[in-house]
């Protein structure tokens, strides 16, 4: 049995070298402006970065994605069309897309780039998958994280295209593409700006003997003393809902389904996902690393090597997230 | 302008469904209504008898009726709904493309706020399709209203904005409402009634942020455009939506046609709606702030 295939993530060319060397198949990443989804300050690539990547990564076997997953904003869809036809001409292996208009777009100008479908779509259902693939040629699609294994599974009977599934790294809660909570207090967004929750928008402040983390102008998280204070990602935050002070949303934990990955090849899927472009380079390749071992184990037939994960994720705790249903 | 009811986003119950959108029929000033469910395919089989009915009161009232259709469908069951509303034979607004795969060939479809509409490409696609009408997505600034508005129009179709009711800001797989209640969501015993607008999702310093509904989540604030209309219709933007809250919506809708006309100034729009619910928050920063829940009726 083929291993499944890891798309692990470069926020660098550093990093992407790393992930290379470490034992990623595949890696994905972005040019340095607002047309992907990791858009933060100090990653992700130049043209000229571009080219190289590409040209590193096909000397040692691994094939690079571009992430073009934000939707292009009104009068400046120029911004997205070049992204695109600078990926192609890097010679990128396939480009990531959310927008039906950029779809559209590349389907017709770019007819030879291979085209994935963002989890930034949201396209969580066999009909609307086989429409973007009948519409604008998809050849892949990455599936929201709402969907249960079983689910998973049922979709992949009635679809001819692969699917690929994050298994590990930070976790939206919310399906993806679909919300503008950041934007309402920050007035930044993934959609538009590829932000989520930014760093610019972030405040701690001493009150008394706690260190509140403030996004905007709302409080939505504080630690004691002697505890980090927490990054206040909006959907991980603390709220207080009919007098009672929980965290409504998620707890601050990141996704491992590293156990589910001989679920997940026994149900079709091709590829896995790592998230966390904005991490270091030590941090991806210690990821890639354990995760090739999981999915050459498991090719094997042999079990996945038991909670060598753990440590690398948020907070110390992780979740199965969706894969697991009573998780809604 | 053009104003549109769009779909309940709450579970109420039957009754209340029922007299809401016969005041509906009866009373508001609306053109368009947007009937059906959009959150939560659990709550359907509660008022889904009712709806044909109301369909055809609100049609003998005058008013354009649309079908709403999930927002977010994954399972068999939810698929075989947006099928279903596919053959009924009325226009239906898509709120997830999933609907545009179980239209009939020519049959009229209007593009809900969930929607990516985001800009010109995206629009003028859908549009080609056989869009009528599109509600843009609530977050787009003005500038981006604005372009869009003029594709539209190059198209023949109506451009429209939220105009009026809590912002719906995300949708999940999970049900907070459930959560809340330490249920599952399959478990849920539809605790999301107990909140006819929402429960509120408030910040730990006691700032009013956010409200859930089932595994939707919405702004503390309700959106409120009726003191911007002047500078929505030079933006080329030809229709408001409102969204259904509890109080007198009928009362609402006739706020924003008086407004609209330009029968009643923005100022004294603004406080008559403040006066049907005075303890209600407004927000009209996704289109003039900095952040969505801002609020400024100057449209500066």
């Amino acid at each position: 049995m083929k291993p499944l295939e890891l798309v692990c993530p470069a926020g660098t060319p550093a990093a992407l070298r790393s992930a290379v060397q470490a034992g990623a198949h595949t890696v994905y990443c972005g040019f340095a402006d607002e047309t992907n989804a990791r858009n933060f300050p100090g990653l992700n690539f130049s043209r000229e970065d571009m080219h190289q990547a590409v040209a590193f990564a096909h000397q040692h076997g691994s094939k690079v994605l571009v992430a073009i997953n934000t939707f292009p904003r009104a009068g400046d869809e120029d911004i997205w069309h070049r992204a695109i036809a600078d990926a192609e001409s890097a010679g990128v292996d396939a480009v990531i897309l959310a927008d039906v208009g950029l779809l559209a777009w590349a389907a017709a100008r770019h007819p030879g780039l291979r085209l994935h479908l963002s989890v930034q779509a949201a396209a969580a259902n066999p009909d609307v998958i086989n429409f973007y693939a009948s519409e604008f040629g998809v050849r892949r699609v990455v599936l929201p994280r709402v969907l249960s294994v079983a689910e998973i599974a049922a979709i992949n009977r009635e679809i001819d295209v692969e699917t690929e599934v994050f298994v590990f790294g930070g976790l939206c809660v919310m399906a993806e593409g679909r919300c503008s909570m950041s934007s309402y207090a920050t007035g930044k967004s993934p959609n538009m700006q590829g932000v989520c929750s930014p760093a610019s928008h972030v405040q701690y402040v001493q009150d008394g003997a706690d260190m509140i983390s403030k996004l905007g102008a709302f409080t939505i998280d504080k630690a004691g003393k002697d505890e980090p204070a927490p990054y206040p990602t909006l959907c991980k935050g603390c709220f207080s809902a009919r007098g009672e002070v929980s965290r409504v949303f998620e707890e601050p934990t990141s996704l491992n389904a590293a156990q589910l990955i001989p679920q997940l090849a026994k149900v079709g899927v091709t590829a896995l996902k790592i998230e966390g472009r904005q991490r270091s380079r030590a941090y991806v390749a210690a990821v890639v690393r354990n995760f090739r071992a999981a999915v050459e184990a498991t090719a094997a037939g042999r079990p996945i090597p038991a909670d060598t994960l753990t440590h690398l994720s948020e907070g110390q705790s992780s979740t199965l997230g969706a894969y697991k249903k009573t998780w809604r | 302008m053009k104003l549109t009811l769009g779909p309940l986003m709450f579970h109420w119950p039957a009754e209340q469904w029922q007299q809401f959108y016969a005041d509906i029929a009866d009373n508001a000033p609306v053109d368009r209504v947007v009937i059906g469910e959009l959150v939560c395919s659990k709550r359907l089989p509660f008022y889904e008898a009712l709806i044909p009915e109301m369909i055809e009161r609100l049609q003998a009232a005058g008013k354009e009726v649309v079908l709403a259709s999930l927002a977010l469908p994954t399972l068999v069951r939810e698929r075989k709904i947006l099928a279903g509303l596919g053959e009924v034979g009325l226009p239906v607004e898509v709120n997830d493309l999933t609907m545009l795969t179980h239209l009939n060939e020519g049959q009229p479809f209007t593009l809900g706020p969930l929607v990516n509409t985001y800009n010109r490409g995206t629009l003028e696609w859908l549009a080609a399709r056989g869009a009528t009408s599109v509600c843009l997505p609530p977050e787009l600034p003005l500038s981006s209203v604005t372009v869009l508005a003029e594709t539209a129009a190059a198209w023949g179709i109506d451009c429209e904005i939220w105009g009026y009711g809590r912002l719906p800001l995300a949708m999940s797989g999970r049900c907070y409402h459930a959560r809340l209640a330490r249920r599952s969501k399959d478990g849920c015993l539809f605790v999301c009634e107990e909140d006819p607008d929402g429960l509120s999702v408030d910040a730990l310093d006691g700032k009013k942020f956010m409200a859930v509904n089932g595994v939707q989540t919405l702004s503390d604030s309700w959106a409120n455009l009726v003191g911007d209309v002047a500078a929505l219709k030079a933006a080329g933007v030809t229709a408001l939506r409102l969204s259904p809250h509890t109080g007198d919506m009928s009362k609402v809708a006739q706020i924003f046609r008086d407004a609209a006309d330009g029968t009643l100034l923005p100022d004294q729009a603004i406080s008559e709606l403040q006066q049907i619910n005075p303890e209600r928050r407004f927000s009209n920063g996704f289109l003039f702030g900095e952040v969505g829940a801002g609020w400024s009726h100057s449209g500066a």
